[in-house]
């Protein structure tokens, strides 16, 4: 077994994700947990739609931030894509998708406000970066032979319109129809800094106690996405694109001297600013990083690695509940209902009401992103399973699982795994805000703090690390020759 | 200028020389015939041409080029994109003019698949997407055809069909194919190619089949 590159690889992380255990500071330090978590699920078995019209103005908002973004993220993403080859370009989108979508929403607040274009560019700039990296990928894998035989002498507009276009429109549809129910899932957490999305509403009733009406937009929200495939339908979009700028609500004015005072002032380095010079930026950024950056860092890292692991095993553990291979349809329909509604809850929100409930530590930060990345996966693995026919005299049961299944999906299982290494980092780095001390505690307390040019230095790093772990996982998935599709 | 003199004609792949270097001479109203068996160097020696001929050609590749996800329509006009403006074209693709697509059925009709306009040619048979190459290079009306066995997936009067529309469209002709009668039957010349070289090159009416086959 240990002969294997992939069993190997695996026990390293393994054995990297437990020395971060004894670091780690995971307890649940809440006085009741076991009543809230009771409280809250008897909420969701008694959901309350009624409580106040807030809710559904709030999920009106989610799906028309959502469109906005997406739609602009899809357009500049399709353009910066016909330019990718030029590695200035790839470096801008590997730089604009590494902070995440609430990163942005905090440094827009700053200066534009509640005004709806923070919100929408929150989505749409993170987007561009990952839509341009998809699209191009997609485009380059079009079958070339069609465009060296056109006419000699055709316009690269009509070349490109009629060759590349539609060899690539099924799959450019798919990955945008998916891409839009990302942007919902950004959508309603951008609620939790402000924004008048399904976060916010559900931060105000989780912090008043009222668990049926959390109850009540967790089930709207997973009816929303699950009811994608009928609300939007390709002659419905133009509606739905040319209206939603329209629902995104007024916010407040932007106070353009704001604008410029954060660009002029704000985010330039204190020292800088009052006249201390160059001199006075290193110890500066000395006491920045021993105080904020290497701390947030190291959580950062420690919560990732444990989080990868958990994400791992549980996927594992849970793609036999969708797999053909094993019991009835009862449980398979069961097990479909856990893993939609496992990853369909984004990460931040699982956290959220987990942190609520526990007490602030790594456990609901750890918890929340193994249930959510775990879903997902096990999901695709377990959809992966059902294309496999074995043969009629196969053993069943659990010998099944561990000699005829695991051992056929353990690659592209790893694949995906490392492929989302680098969206549970980014996610890590994110539930900062909720407490957890992670770089995104930092850059939260910053801006608390009124101190901008800390904040945008620590988003820098933190960008900085993400970009380094894609290269890592993209390493390894070349090593151990993984291949994948892209996944949100 | 639809005849062509061409010399120094080579290609090598992987560092083997697989054609030349020869020397073709293809005068107005030559409609050849090369001849040979597989791997003879037939394709390379149509690709070399279309190389050098450029623009005054229609074109008919082996592996047809066709896209895929496009109806059958936008296939065969894809054959005259030079001629029209980015304006024209991008209207087009959503919305065929009336003219265009009057022109393109009438070429259908003559190939007998005019019922499949609009069809996406990813759901044609391999016959039918030859015969969509086919028009494509008949609406593209270049001086000169070049084409790598065009009839090799059409059945007997489907084949005689196409290669006397060719003859009569195509004044000038280079046509790569296998079938030795069907060479002799529609086309004033024969090129015969051994070993990357030309080995037999006579008008048809002064060739019986058995001198081609020695080439087999």
């Amino acid at each position: 077994m240990l002969s294997y590159p992939t069993v190997r690889t695996s026990l390293i992380f393994l054995a990297i994700a437990l020395v971060g255990l004894l670091f780690a500071d995971i307890a649940i330090t809440a006085n009741n947990p076991w009543r809230d978590l009771g409280n809250f699920f008897l909420g969701i078995l008694t959901p309350n739609f009624f409580s106040s019209e807030g809710l559904l103005t709030a999920l009106l908002r989610t799906v028309a931030f959502a469109f906005v973004g997406v739609t602009v993220g899809g357009i500049c993403g399709f353009l910066l894509a016909l330019i990718y080859r030029f590695l200035p370009v790839r470096i801008f989108c590997a730089f604009i998708r590494a902070i995440h979508e609430l990163f942005w929403a905090l440094i827009f607040l700053q200066f534009f406000g509640f005004h709806p274009l923070t919100g929408v560019l929150a989505i749409a700039i993170p987007y561009s970066g990952i839509f341009a990296k998809v699209y191009s990928e997609i485009l380059e894998e079009a079958d070339p032979e069609p465009g060296r035989l056109l006419p000699p002498g055709t316009g690269t507009i009509a070349a490109f319109l009629y060759t590349k276009i539609p060899d690539c429109w099924a799959q450019l549809r798919t990955y945008t129809a998916y891409r839009l129910e990302c942007g919902l899932r950004s959508s309603a957490i951008l609620g939790f800094v402000g924004l008048p999305t399904l976060g916010f509403y559900l931060e105000t009733s989780f912090s008043q106690g009222m668990y049926s009406d959390a109850g009540a937009m967790l089930i709207l929200f997973y009816v929303l996405i699950a009811t994608i495939p009928l609300w939007v339908r390709p002659k419905l979009l133009p509606i739905y694109v040319l209206g939603a700028p329209f629902f995104l609500g007024d916010g407040l004015p932007i106070v353009w001297g704001n604008v410029e005072r954060f660009f002029t002032e704000d985010i330039i380095p204190s020292p800088i600013r009052d006249g201390e010079g160059l001199a006075g930026l290193m110890p500066w950024l000395e006491e920045l990083f021993a105080n904020e950056a290497l701390p947030g860092i190291w959580n950062t890292i420690v919560l990732t690695q444990i989080a990868l692991v958990a994400t791992g095993i549980l996927a594992l553990l849970s793609f036999p509940l969708i797999s053909n291979h094993f019991g009835g349809p009862i449980r398979r329909t069961a097990g479909h209902v856990f893993l939609v509604i496992a990853r369909s809850t984004p990460e931040y929100i699982l956290a959220y009401i987990l942190l609520q409930l526990w007490g602030p530590s790594m456990l609901p930060g750890a918890v929340a992103l193994a249930l959510h990345n775990g879903a997902i996966i096990g999901h695709l693995i377990g959809r992966q399973t059902n294309t496999i026919t074995l043969r009629s005299d196969a053993v069943t049961g659990f010998k099944r699982y561990t000699w005829e299944l695991v051992p056929r999906v353990y690659r592209s299982f790893l694949a995906f795994l490392f492929y989302r290494w680098e969206i549970i980092m980014r996610e890590t780095a994110i539930l900062g805000i909720l407490g957890i001390y992670t770089l995104g505690f930092y850059v939260d307390s910053a801006i608390q703090h009124i101190q901008f040019d800390r904040a945008m230095v620590l988003i820098l790093i933190t960008a900085l690390l993400n970009i380094g772990v894609d290269a890592l996982g993209r390493f390894i998935r070349r090593k151990l020759a993984l291949q994948t599709m892209p996944t949100c | 200028m639809a005849g062509f003199d061409l010399s120094g004609l080579t290609a090598s792949f992987g560092g083997e020389r697989v054609i030349g270097p020869l020397t073709l001479n293809v005068k107005e109203g030559d409609q050849v015939a090369l001849v040979g068996k597989s791997g003879a160097g037939k394709s390379t020696l149509i690709r070399l041409i279309h190389q050098r001929v450029d623009r005054e050609s229609s074109l008919v590749p082996q592996d047809l080029g066709l896209v895929n996800a496009l109806p059958v329509f936008h296939n065969v006009f894809m054959g005259q994109l030079d001629k029209h403006a980015t304006w024209y074209n991008t209207v087009t693709l959503v919305r065929p003019f009336k003219q265009d697509r009057k022109q393109v059925l009438e070429l259908l009709d003559a190939l007998r698949m005019s019922e499949k306009l609009w069809i996406p040619t990813a759901s044609l048979s391999g016959g039918q997407r030859q015969r969509v190459a086919i028009a494509r290079a008949l609406y593209r009306n270049a001086p000169v055809l070049l084409a790598d066995e065009p009839i090799s997936a059409l059945d007997g009067p489907m084949a005689h069909l196409v290669m006397q529309l060719l003859t009569d469209r195509f004044n000038t002709s280079v046509i790569a194919m296998h079938d030795v009668n069907m060479a002799m039957k529609y086309c004033n010349r024969i090129v015969g190619i051994q070993d990357g070289q030309i080995a037999l090159d006579e008008p048809a009416d002064q060739l019986v089949a058995s001198d081609i086959m020695s080439l087999y």
